[in-house]
């Protein structure tokens, strides 16, 4: 072994050429994610910005600390649940990004804020 | 919950089969409202960039990714259509009634008959360490990589050679990453030859009669164990060999998603041919529950074809039991069944055929 680390290569994971599918640059926008500030695309789900900016852990099961990652895309498996803009448990496979969001990796079962 | 809204037919999922029922309802004349839990109609369409085959009533040789806005153009100019995208139903009652959720309230919906085209979900495989992140379904490898333009990783190994594992492997290598090997317990590959050869053209090899063993990794998937299995599927001791890859795709079958058909009190049966529980049904999609009817891969795991074409028998067959008919509805439903069985009758078609068979009310008519 030795040839992957674990890490992903930012530079690398969007796609520009496709033989069949144009990607077309939609609207770029900001958001941060423990405090760090990523760049995306307006409306592609939290996880994809995530994932294309090198972040493949999502979270730490509440119990036993395993790391969790990206794994159905269709909001059925609870894989990626992090906090969005202070809301716990946001299935970040199917929540759009939008400009400003804080996404933030989730403590334990999460905690909903108080007003 | 103080909202109630009346329908002919509600169509819950807007897959291939759920567009083709809602067209069906619409033309034959019901009040027809189709509901998705997505903001766009499809389901897994979206992500098929490969062409169709079959039919050219099923749209052979278009892609799926185009499919949907060809059913979407004539729903949204339907004037017995009503859309809510966004929305998942979250619950059917005995009084009838189905409960849906936007986000933001729940709406009460009372339909004289119900459309269930849920679809499927991804079934898992057992291994060491298949939590790790790098670990995606195929479904997921499609969305990220043909919705949204972002690959999975660098090198993948594909577990799976059914016609989900070939494709999308072929799709891994159009979007330039490396597929290291795909593998199949079973001694033989699952999918069609045609997409296996596209594979073996790329030189990517397929190895029958082999399963995962582990994933290795601290936080993210650096590699795998394969090792070859024996008749009774277990791994041969001494037949391990490591793969590198940063990323291990999942395509080991799918599941029909079927929790409103249980709450329906639909009667279920266990049939392995066609993914697991699946109401039982009759020539109609009806199931047991006389106002509800199944659609596509939530009545059992097919292909988008096929669910085009359940989504339409159910459409009309629904319609007409409210006395609702299009012209030429008979001539249609009878073209229908015919496509449907040549779609069935290719070798791959053997096990859905004695699935189908296995689900169906003896006689094909509810008593």
């Amino acid at each position: 072994m030795g040839r992957f680390t674990g890490g992903l290569r930012p530079s690398k994971v969007r796609l520009k050429d496709h033989p069949i599918l144009d990607f077309s640059a939609g609207q770029e926008v900001a958001f941060t994610f423990d405090g760090k500030k990523l760049k995306g695309i307006d409306g592609e789900p939290i996880a994809a910005a995530l994932h294309a900016n090198g972040v493949r852990v999502l979270r730490h099961s509440p119990v036993s600390g395993r790391a969790r990652g990206f794994f159905c895309a269709i909001g059925n498996c609870s894989s990626c649940l992090m906090t969005v803009d202070g809301v716990p448990n946001v299935r970040v496979c199917t929540e759009p990004l939008r400009e400003g969001m804080v996404v933030e990796t989730q403590k334990g079962h999460g905690q909903l804020p108080i007003d | 919950m103080n909202l109630l809204k009346e329908v002919d037919i509600a169509v819950i999922g807007a897959g291939p089969a759920g567009l083709a029922a809602a067209l069906a309802c619409a033309e034959a004349g019901a009040s027809t409202l189709l509901i998705d839990a997505n903001d766009v109609p499809g389901g897994q369409l979206v992500k098929q960039t490969h062409k169709f085959f079959g039919s050219e009533r099923q749209h052979a040789g278009t892609r799926g990714i185009q499919i949907p806005e060809l059913f979407a153009k004539k729903l949204v100019e339907h004037p017995n259509v009503e859309t809510m995208w966004d929305t998942t139903a979250s619950g059917y009652y005995d009084s009838g009634e189905l409960v849906v959720e936007d986000g933001k309230r729940f709406i009460k919906i009372l339909p004289k008959r119900l459309i269930v085209s849920t679809g499927a979900s991804e079934r898992f495989v057992l291994f060491e360490n298949n939590d790790l992140p790098g670990v995606y379904g195929a479904g997921a490898v499609q969305t990220l990589m043909n919705v949204y333009g972002v690959v999975p990783g660098d090198r993948v190994l594909m577990v799976g050679s059914g016609n989900i594992g070939l494709i999308v492997s072929y799709q891994l290598i159009q979007a330039g990453v490396d597929v290291a090997a795909v593998i199949e317990a079973a001694p033989c590959i699952g999918g069609y030859l045609v997409h296996a050869a596209k594979l073996r053209r790329a030189g990517v090899p397929i190895l029958t009669s082999h399963t995962i063993v582990a994933a290795h990794g601290e936080e993210c998937v650096t590699g795998a164990t394969i090792a070859k299995v024996d008749e009774k599927w277990q791994a041969i001791p001494g037949t391990e060999c490591e793969i590198e890859c940063d990323v291990i795709c999942l395509a080991v079958g799918l599941m029909p998603l079927v929790d409103i058909l249980w709450q329906a009190g639909c009667e279920m049966k266990y049939v392995p041919e066609l993914g697991g529980h699946v109401p039982v049904r009759d020539d109609n999609m009806r199931t047991s529950n006389p106002n509800v009817y199944v659609a596509g891969d939530s009545g059992g795991v097919e292909e988008a074809s096929s669910a085009m074409i359940t989504g339409e028998i159910a459409g009309i067959s629904a319609a007409e039991s409210l006395g609702l008919k299009a012209p030429e509805a008979d001539a249609r439903l009878a073209q229908l069944k015919a496509d449907l069985a040549a779609i069935r009758s290719g070798p791959a078609g053997e096990k859905i055929c004695a699935g189908v068979c296995r689900a169906t009310v003896c006689g094909g008519v509810w008593e």
